[in-house]
């Protein structure tokens, strides 16, 4: 591609191939993850090879203890950090439009900037728009919400910023599915679909190889893939209950909000405790790393991405408990504005990885079924 | 002369003590314990080198009755010790063949229980084999298990701490000098398992058998493996095995560090082109050995080079077919820039590679082979004319010695009378040479160190328990 040329870039490109050309010598983590065996057939190691090896990496770190050659070996091999590194270059390089990259390289400063201003500038408008009376009334009809802020304003600014972030994601991940495909080009079978999924909803390679990952020694566990399987479903239940909850509206003309027991609250509710256990889950996790199989400038998007998705989740739940209170109008706008905090920077923080990390897995399935892969050699 | 013991030091006495850090040493300080006894466990290398050579392993030598979930086929125990009698030669004891092939098919088991896993065959990154099991993630991975297990039980391990001696002159309990860092203390021990290897990192050992070029050798594995201990018992009149100076080389790159390069620096495809010395000249048939006891013949071969360095040469099209090596190759866009570069004799490059064109009989589809060229090319003698030209330098690689002690089935240190010594044991490759000879059996090194470290910890327990 042809993406600024930053110093930075070059050197996490070089480090990786440096770092996964060793790999490919020594063959000992194999069974670790896919990533070692996709190395293996992809030998030349280009750039793009050097992308799509990355994202297919889950940073589990099971490597990073195995290896004979970590620092302070003179080979200094570190594959999670050098392929944290150049993931995250793989987000910069996809951003779309080209001129909004700055937004990902800061994207933990853009993302608390984002954040604050949606979160204050949607509330304070609502205080100063909707008159006292109508905003601090006890709503309990259907339509409540839109006493607060009409309907046509909700869809206009939720549709705008999702089909914004939408269509950037969807430019950056073609970009990056053309970026990254073998020479010579292999068909994406039907059966790799079933199988990526199945590898992405139980995010399968966060078991280093059965034992789970490495966190903060070489001790393996399951609770990173666990958290994340909850922020994972928490977020995909979000998503059913927002999808459920268009289709009431438009198909039965019935407006939000629902009871308790009904299908969009149940799956919100659900959802949002995913995202919050995950969120937390996740935190702990972060804070209590290794810092050396860690790539320290990645993290702050990592914090950014989870702060924002636990204000997303707060917030909804908060409302949910007291939207028959004379609170709710302000909660529904605080609510609103993280929600649209988080539809803008989806394209532009580490949103993204999920993206990318399932196109890699696609094309993981893909190869995994077409190639015939050589048997390595007997190392002896 | 002991100095002021420090928080984390060694304690003053033990009840058993393990001397090494790689397999051997941790299956030893493991068995030990769980038969009950207090275990402390001194490591020369620094923490970062924990692992012994254990660490650059990655298979083990497995007998099985029957297909296993780690193993296809069966390798029974006695084609086990037939392929170890091969091995070495008949230089090896049968009956320590036959300990160590029956304790092989428990190990898995054992293994896994103190928290070791396997990569399992049906994965699919593995390579057929039926005689060897693979340990996931490698040999380092395994030892952290281990060490990981070891701690959980409370055996203390102890890096950066090496002994001087056995303590052989003195009356029991034995007492070992040790060096921590810069420091000395001592030790004593009811008993000793020394688990800590030959000396294939001591140049100046190596070097009353090979003569200089012993300084021509790359230590493959930890810096620290000198043997000052195995040397101590030789002194002390423990039987020796194997051959003094007699070791495993194999050809590495000769840009690897001098030591600790492990699997990676490992130079192969050598059938592929043509080899020659500092001086221009071919000196083996290049394609004689396809099998995988290639790697030792050029090991043996290169230390016997002058200046212990040879030259890989491929062409564009050799290159091909070689698998990716640690660093790239030197190239250049003729043969003469070629030798040019690598300080080599341009005239005797080209004439070598001019007289192995004209001797070229292109009769098959590798290459054909070579008529009245000495030495011969017997295989693969395919044209070296495509630029660009590659060149590795070679070097030769030493893995581990093949001279050490000898011990009994219970894993006692015996002493040249035919007596073992009292409560001394001994595991890995320290002994290994008592069944291999000078031989090489891949996977069998790493079954050694755990099959009679288990051995050995056991047998020092049920000696620390009658003795005292």
């Amino acid at each position: 591609m042809s993406a600024p040329a930053t110093e930075p870039r070059e050197d996490s490109l070089a480090e990786g191939r440096r770092t996964l050309a060793l790999c490919d010598v020594c063959g000992f983590c194999t069974g670790f993850c896919p990533v070692f065996r996709a190395t293996g057939e992809r030998p030349a190691l280009t750039t793009t090879d050097i992308a799509y090896l990355a994202n297919l990496c889950h940073n589990c770190r099971a490597c990073w203890y195995a290896c004979q050659y970590a620092p302070p070996h003179p080979f200094a091999i570190n594959v999670p950090a050098t392929l944290a590194r150049v993931r995250f270059q793989t987000y910069r390089d996809h951003v779309w439009p080209r001129a909004f990259a700055p937004l990902m390289t800061h994207s933990a400063a853009a993302t608390l900037v984002v954040a604050l201003l949606a979160s204050l500038l949607v509330p304070l408008t609502t205080l100063l728009a909707v008159p006292p009376e109508r905003l601090f009334a006890s709503h309990r009809v259907a339509g409540a919400f839109y006493e607060v802020i009409p309907w046509g304003l909700m869809s206009a600014l939720a549709g705008l910023s999702l089909g914004w972030a939408l269509l950037a994601l969807a430019i950056g991940g073609l970009r990056f599915w053309r970026d990254t495909a073998p020479t010579p080009p292999r068909p994406i079978s039907l059966q790799a679909w079933p199988t990526a999924s199945r590898d992405l909803l139980t995010l399968r390679h966060l078991d280093g190889g059965g034992g789970g990952c490495n966190d903060h020694d070489d001790r393996f566990t399951q609770r990173r893939r666990l958290f994340h399987l909850a922020l994972l479903h928490g977020f995909l239940l979000c998503v059913a209950a927002t999808l459920t909850a268009a289709l009431y509206h438009h198909l039965f003309d019935w407006p939000a909000p629902y009871p308790v027991l009904s299908a969009p609250v149940l799956l919100g509710t659900l959802g949002g405790l995913g995202l919050l256990v995950g969120v937390i889950g996740l935190l702990l996790v972060k804070l209590g790393a290794d810092p050396e199989p860690t790539a320290a400038e990645t993290l702050p998007a990592d914090y950014a991405l989870l702060g924002l998705i636990g204000a997303v989740a707060v917030s909804g739940l908060i409302l949910l408990v007291l939207r028959e209170t004379p609170a709710m109008g302000l909660l529904l706008a605080w609510h609103l504005g993280t929600v649209l905090a988080f539809f803008l920077m989806m394209p532009y923080g580490k949103f993204v990885h999920g993206l990318y990390r399932a196109l890699a897995l696609l094309r993981h399935a893909a190869e995994a079924r077409s190639s015939s892969r050589t048997t390595p050699t007997d190392r002896s | 002369m002991a100095d002021r013991p420090r928080p984390g030091d060694p304690p003053p006495s033990t009840e058993i003590l393990v001397v090494g850090g790689g397999i051997a040493a941790y299956c030893a300080a493991l068995a030990a314990r769980q038969a009950g006894a207090a275990v402390t466990l001194i490591d020369r290398a620094p923490p970062a080198l924990r692992g012994g050579n254990a660490r650059h392993s990655r298979n083990l030598r497995l007998a099985h009755a029957a297909p296993s979930r780690l193993s296809p086929g069966c390798y029974r125990p006695d084609e086990f010790v037939a392929d170890l009698a091969r091995a070495s030669h008949g230089l090896g004891d049968l009956d320590l063949a036959r300990r160590l092939a029956d304790g092989s098919t428990e190990l898995p088991d054992w293994l896994e229980r103190q928290g070791v896993r396997f990569e399992e065959p049906a994965a699919g990154a593995l390579p057929y084999s039926r005689k060897t099991a693979f340990f996931l993630g490698g040999g380092k991975a395994m030892i952290n298990a281990l060490s990981r297990r070891a701690a959980a039980l409370g055996v203390a391990a102890h890096q950066d701490t090496m002994a001087l001696r056995v303590g052989l002159d003195s009356a029991r309990p034995y007492r070992l000098p040790l060096c921590i860092g810069e420091r000395s203390t001592t030790i004593d021990a009811r008993a000793v398992i020394l688990a800590c290897g030959g000396y294939q990192a001591n140049p100046a050992w190596l070097a009353e058998t090979w003569g200089a070029a012993a300084d021509n050798f790359i230590v493959r594995g930890l810096p620290q493996v000198t043997g000052e201990l195995l040397r101590d018992l030789f002194e002390h009149g423990a039987a020796s095995t194997g051959v003094p100076g007699a070791c495993h080389l194999v050809a590495v790159d000769a840009r690897s560090p001098p030591a600790d390069g492990g699997i990676v620096t490992r130079i192969d495809g050598l059938s592929w082109g043509l080899v020659l010395d500092r001086d221009g000249r071919r000196f083996l048939d290049e394609a004689a050995e396809l099998s995988p006891r290639r790697y030792s013949v050029w090991g043996r071969q290169l230390a016997r080079c002058p200046g212990g360095i040879a030259f890989l040469i491929l062409d564009a099209e050799g290159q091909t077919r070689t698998t990716p090596s640690l660093y790239p190759p030197i190239t250049a866009p003729t043969l003469a820039e070629l030798a040019q570069t690598l300080d080599l004799p341009v005239a005797a490059v080209e004439r070598t590679v001019s007289d192995y064109h004209g001797a070229r009989h292109p009769d098959d589809r590798d290459g054909g082979h070579t008529e009245g060229l000495d030495p011969p090319k017997s295989r693969r003698a395919r044209p070296l004319c495509r630029p660009p030209f590659a060149a590795w330098p070679m070097a030769p690689g030493i893995t581990f010695t093949s001279h050490g002690i000898q011990v009994d089935t219970a894993a006692r240190v015996m002493r040249r009378d035919g007596r073992p010594f009292p409560s001394l044991f001994a595991a890995g490759m320290i002994m290994a040479p008592a069944i291999l000879g000078t031989g090489y059996l891949a996977g069998a090194a790493l079954t050694i160190g755990a099959v009679f470290g288990r051995l050995a910890g056991e047998q020092a327990a049920r000696d620390v328990r009658t003795r005292h």
